[in-house]
Formats: C-alpha cells, sequence, structure tokens
C-alpha cells in the first residue's frame, strides 16, 4: 500500500515535471528550432507599411473609438469561446508599448507566440498565420511600428476564468498547433499566385476568421477557408473556397474589388468583422490585391461546416 | 355571441401582429436591396466600367433618401428574428445611434445630390456617400447563416 503511494507521488511529480518542461517556451524552440532573426541593417519602411494593412494590426490594436487606425493604445475588448482578451498597447511608447524592444523579440513574438520575458501568448494574436512571415519582413514591420506615435497607458488585463487563465499551458497547445514553418514558395505556381497566398495565409490571417475551430481552438484543416461561427460569437464567416456556396461565380476582379470598397458583385456591401478587414486591405495596392484574389481563386471547394443550432435571442 | 366576436377579433389582430412582423422583415430587406441594385449604375460609372449619366446618378441618391426615410421605422422589438433578417441585435440596443447613421445617410446623399453636376464632381462626391454602406453594415448588421 505505502509503496503505491510513493510510486503514485512519484509518477505525479514526474508528470508534474514533464508538464513543466513539455510547456518551456525553450521546449517549443528545441522542437521547432529557433526562427532565423537575423536582419540587414536598415529597414524597409514601405515594405512594413504594406505588411501593416496586410497584417490588420489596426484591427486589433488601434486604439478603439478614433479615427487615427496608427495609434496602437489597445484596449479593445475581443470576446472568445475562452473569455474576453484585451489587445494591448503596441505603439513605440517605452513604458507601455513596444518602445523598448529589439527586432529579434518582436520576431519571436510573432512567429513563436512567446514575449520577450518568455511568457507564451495566446493565440488570440492571431501568430499561428504571423509565423509564415520571413525574418526581414517581419523587421521591415517592426522598423515602421517604430515610426507611428507612441501612446501612452495600458490596455487591462484579459478577463479569462480558470484553466484559461494559465499562459503555462499554452506551451502544450503550441507544440500541437503552432508549426512553426515560414511561407515557401511554391515554384511551379506564377509569382502572383505565390504573393498572394503569401498574403492570404501569412499576414491577412484570412483563414482565423473563414474557417471552423476545433474544441481546442485550432482551426480545423481540412475545412480550412470553408467558413463557420464568427469566433466572437456574432453569426457566421462565409465560406471562401470555390465552392458553389463560396466564391465560386465571383471573377478575380470582383473579389480585387471587393478587397478594395467592400462591395460585392451585387453591391452589397460586407459588414461584421469584415468592415475592418476592408479598411486595411483598401490601404494595399492593386497588385496586391489582384494577388490575394488571384490565389483564392485557386483554391478546391470546399463545403461549408454545419451551421449551428439556432439559438433564439 | 358577442363573446365569439370578440374572440375573432382577438384572433385577426393576433393574427396580423403576426404578418405584420414578418412583413416589417420583407419590406425593409426589400428596400436594402432596392438600395444596392441603385447603386450598380453608379458604382459601374465609378470603375470606369459604364459611361456617366447624370439621370441615373440622381436616382440612386433620391432612392438612398427614400430608404433613409423609412428604414427606421421598420425596427419593432417584435422582429429581431426570422424572414432571413441579417439585422444585428445591436440595432435594439442602440436605436438612437442606428437611426443617426441613417439620418446621416440621407444628409450625405442630399449634399451629393446637390453637388453633383458633371462627371468629375460625380466623382468627387459620390464616393463619400458610399462610405454609410459599410459603415452601418459594420455595426448594425450580422450575416446569420
Ligand atoms: C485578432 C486580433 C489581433 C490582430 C489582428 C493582431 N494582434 Fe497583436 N495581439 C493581440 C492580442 C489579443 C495580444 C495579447 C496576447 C496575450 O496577451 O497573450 C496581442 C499581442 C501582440 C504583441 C505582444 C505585445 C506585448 O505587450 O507583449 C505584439 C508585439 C503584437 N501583438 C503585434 C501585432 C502585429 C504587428 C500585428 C499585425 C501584423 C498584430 N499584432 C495583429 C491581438 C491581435
Ligand atoms: C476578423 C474576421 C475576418 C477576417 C480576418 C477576414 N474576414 Fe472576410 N469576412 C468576415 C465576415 C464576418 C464576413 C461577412 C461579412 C458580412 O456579414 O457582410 C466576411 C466576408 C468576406 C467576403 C465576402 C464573402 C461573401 O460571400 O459575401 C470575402 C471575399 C472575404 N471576407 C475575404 C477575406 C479575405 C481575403 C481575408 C484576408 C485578407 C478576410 N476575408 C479576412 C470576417 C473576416
Ligand atoms: C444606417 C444603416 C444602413 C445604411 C447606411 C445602409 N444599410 Fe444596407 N442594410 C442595413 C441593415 C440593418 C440591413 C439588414 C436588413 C434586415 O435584414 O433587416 C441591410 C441590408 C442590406 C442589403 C441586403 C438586403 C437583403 O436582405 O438581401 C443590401 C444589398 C444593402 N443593405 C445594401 C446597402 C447599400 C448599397 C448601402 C449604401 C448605398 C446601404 N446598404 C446602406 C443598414 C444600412
Amino acid at each position: 500500500m505505502k509503496k503505491l503511494l510513493v510510486a503514485l507521488v512519484v509518477l505525479l511529480a514526474l508528470g508534474a515535471a514533464g508538464f513543466w518542461l513539455l510547456t518551456a517556451p525553450s521546449t517549443y524552440e528545441l522542437v521547432r528550432g529557433a526562427p532565423d532573426v537575423t536582419v540587414a541593417s536598415a529597414p524597409n519602411l514601405e515594405n512594413g507599411r504594406t505588411l501593416f494593412w496586410a497584417g490588420g494590426c489596426a484591427s486589433c490594436h488601434a486604439t478603439p473609438g478614433q479615427d487615427d487606425r496608427t495609434r496602437l493604445g489597445g484596449g479593445l475588448a475581443l470576446e472568445s469561446p475562452f473569455g474576453t482578451f484585451h489587445a494591448p498597447n503596441i505603439s513605440p511608447h517605452p513604458r507601455d508599448g513596444i518602445g523598448g524592444w529589439d527586432v529579434a523579440s518582436f520576431i519571436r513574438a510573432m512567429r513563436e507566440g512567446v514575449s520577450p520575458d518568455g511568457r507564451h501568448y495566446y493565440p488570440a494574436f492571431p501568430y499561428t498565420s504571423y509565423q509564415r512571415m520571413g525574418a526581414s519582413d517581419l523587421a521591415d514591420l517592426f522598423g515602421f511600428l517604430k515610426t507611428l506615435s507612441a501612446v501612452e497607458g495600458r490596455a487591462p488585463d484579459h478577463v479569462l476564468p480558470f484553466p484559461y487563465n494559465l499562459r503555462r499551458g499554452l506551451g502544450l497547445w503550441k507544440l500541437a498547433f503552432l508549426d512553426g514553418k515560414q511561407a515557401q514558395s511554391d515554384p511551379s505556381k506564377s509569382a502572383e499566385w505565390n504573393r498572394g497566398r503569401y498574403l492570404v495565409e501569412g499576414p491577412g490571417h484570412c483563414a482565423e476568421c473563414h474557417s471552423p475551430r476545433a474544441f481546442t481552438g485550432a482551426i480545423v484543416a481540412d475545412k480550412r477557408l470553408s467558413g463557420g461561427p464568427d469566433p466572437e460569437g456574432k453569426g457566421f464567416v462565409p465560406n471562401i473556397t470555390q465552392h458553389e456556396a463560396g466564391l465560386k461565380s465571383w471573377s478575380k476582379a470582383d473579389i480585387a474589388e471587393l478587397l478594395k470598397t467592400g462591395f460585392t458583385p451585387e453591391y452589397d456591401a460586407v459588414g461584421g468583422s469584415m468592415g475592418p478587414v476592408i479598411r486595411n486591405t483598401s490601404q494595399l495596392g492593386d497588385a496586391d490585391r489582384g494577388a490575394m484574389a488571384e490565389y483564392l481563386k485557386s483554391l478546391p471547394p470546399v463545403a461549408s461546416p454545419p451551421r449551428p443550432a439556432k439559438k433564439a435571442d | 355571441m358577442l363573446r365569439i366576436a370578440i374572440a375573432t377579433i382577438a384572433v385577426a389582430l393576433g393574427a396580423t401582429a403576426v404578418v405584420a412582423q414578418s412583413d416589417v422583415i420583407a419590406q425593409r430587406r426589400e428596400i436594402m436591396k432596392g438600395v444596392g441594385a441603385a447603386t450598380k449604375d453608379p458604382g459601374g460609372m465609378l470603375k470606369g466600367e459604364t459611361p456617366f449619366d447624370l439621370a441615373k446618378v440622381q436616382k440612386a441618391l433620391a432612392t438612398y433618401q427614400d430608404a433613409a426615410q423609412k428604414m427606421p421605422t421598420l425596427y419593432p422589438e417584435n422582429s429581431k428574428t426570422g424572414g432571413e433578417t441579417t439585422a444585428a441585435p445591436k440595432i435594439w440596443e442602440d436605436m438612437a445611434g442606428f437611426k443617426d447613421h441613417f439620418a446621416k445617410f440621407a444628409a450625405d446623399a442630399q449634399k451629393a445630390s446637390a453637388a453633383i453636376k458633371d462627371e468629375a464632381t460625380f466623382k468627387a462626391n459620390f464616393p463619400a456617400v458610399l462610405k454609410n454602406c459599410g459603415g452601418c453594415h459594420e455595426t448594425y448588421r450580422v450575416k446569420k447563416s
């Protein structure tokens, strides 16, 4: 009996140690390899600006209730099935924002979802898509962020119930769902297609909203981009694959036009959470919007996931 | 007899209330579809796909003003769901803000209508009116299916 108890205690201790080990941010790097953080000295600010709008950082990080989308004081509340997140201040403010960060810390945050002091970030920050971005693009983006105005003040803390309030557990989540793979171009496809895939799957993080999620919060891989319940719990995000229920009847020009003006081919204006996305994509050049459309037109058709049972409001 | 009559009237009234409710949803969707259809012509002109036509532009602006006047009355409390409405719950949480958006939409359409005389003034003034569409849909509309 006593032996059994000892064995149990030892097992528990091993389990706890194993958990601690597996969830350590350094374990992630050990398993996936450390990201490349070497960068050319001077950032290309124009490219950084493009990636800022393609990445939609302002949708979450711009201070709510003001017109200037480049004042990134944070504070926006993001509802999710796990609780409420508040987007932090990422303006160059030295105390309240990321003014004190170096470029390597920024790259690790965007690609590994880990903070300069070694805490895991929640995937409400869509680094599962941003991990596709390369070091030099991220350095350009960081350079651009540094040119924006410093905004004082910190966002409120996240409001998360147990166990979601424990960041450490995210280490396991990342080992399972953050593959650490940077985008590789496909030489059998055109340069435009490759650019489009990069923008859609990387900075554009379109799949983060346009896909169903499993109970773990991870995107269901074979249903990617086929639509799903809105992550913020309001309504349903449409299918944007080449399925009949998706964008099959849309031309490439129709999609590019939507990303520029927000109008569908029927002159319905998209709303909901796509509104802020259009405010970002409207800032891109025609070539980048065309590339995204080119990639979307090449997607195989995927049927939309089943709709959730209707709830009475 | 009187009782039966009253009961019949009550049932009839109840029935009209139900009809009226699904009616408002159909009506407001019809109006908004009209707004979308009216935007086709000026939209094509902005893209340079169709030639500029002042009469069509003014007609669209008149449709917008008419819609902005009718729409706010078509959102009674009992019409939050059903009839494939895409109205967001936010409308009933913030009816004043919703009405303000329509007032601004009407005012912008009216201003543009006075300012637009030719293709150059069209290109300068029409896009500001179209900003109202996404601006309102972002807050007060949500696709449910
Ligand atoms: C969908 C909303 C969303 C978008 C879009 C988004 N972020 Fe964030 N971001 C968050 C949230 C939420 C956090 C906080 C995560 C946490 O606390 O674990 C965060 C955290 C961060 C942090 C860490 C800040 C700190 O103080 O530790 C950085 C840096 C950052 N984001 C940069 C960006 C950049 C650059 C972009 C655009 C390319 C971007 N984010 C787009 C939601 C978003
Ligand atoms: C924050 C969540 C979110 C992100 C990120 C997002 N979308 Fe959307 N998207 C939506 C929602 C919600 C709608 C439905 C809009 C409506 O109700 O009018 C939508 C609608 C669309 C539509 C119109 C589909 C139709 O059938 O009407 C297209 C096309 C589209 N999105 C493409 C994209 C692309 C490309 C990206 C990446 C650059 C993207 N979206 C990123 C939420 C998002
Ligand atoms: C002040 C708010 C507001 C403005 C401005 C507005 N809309 Fe709407 N629109 C709505 C609402 C609310 C709905 C949802 C209708 C419903 O189902 O109750 C809607 C629905 C629609 C629909 C879908 C109708 C259907 O059910 O099939 C179209 C198309 C549309 N709007 C086009 C436009 C266009 C184009 C403009 C600008 C020229 C515009 N709207 C301006 C509020 C607005």
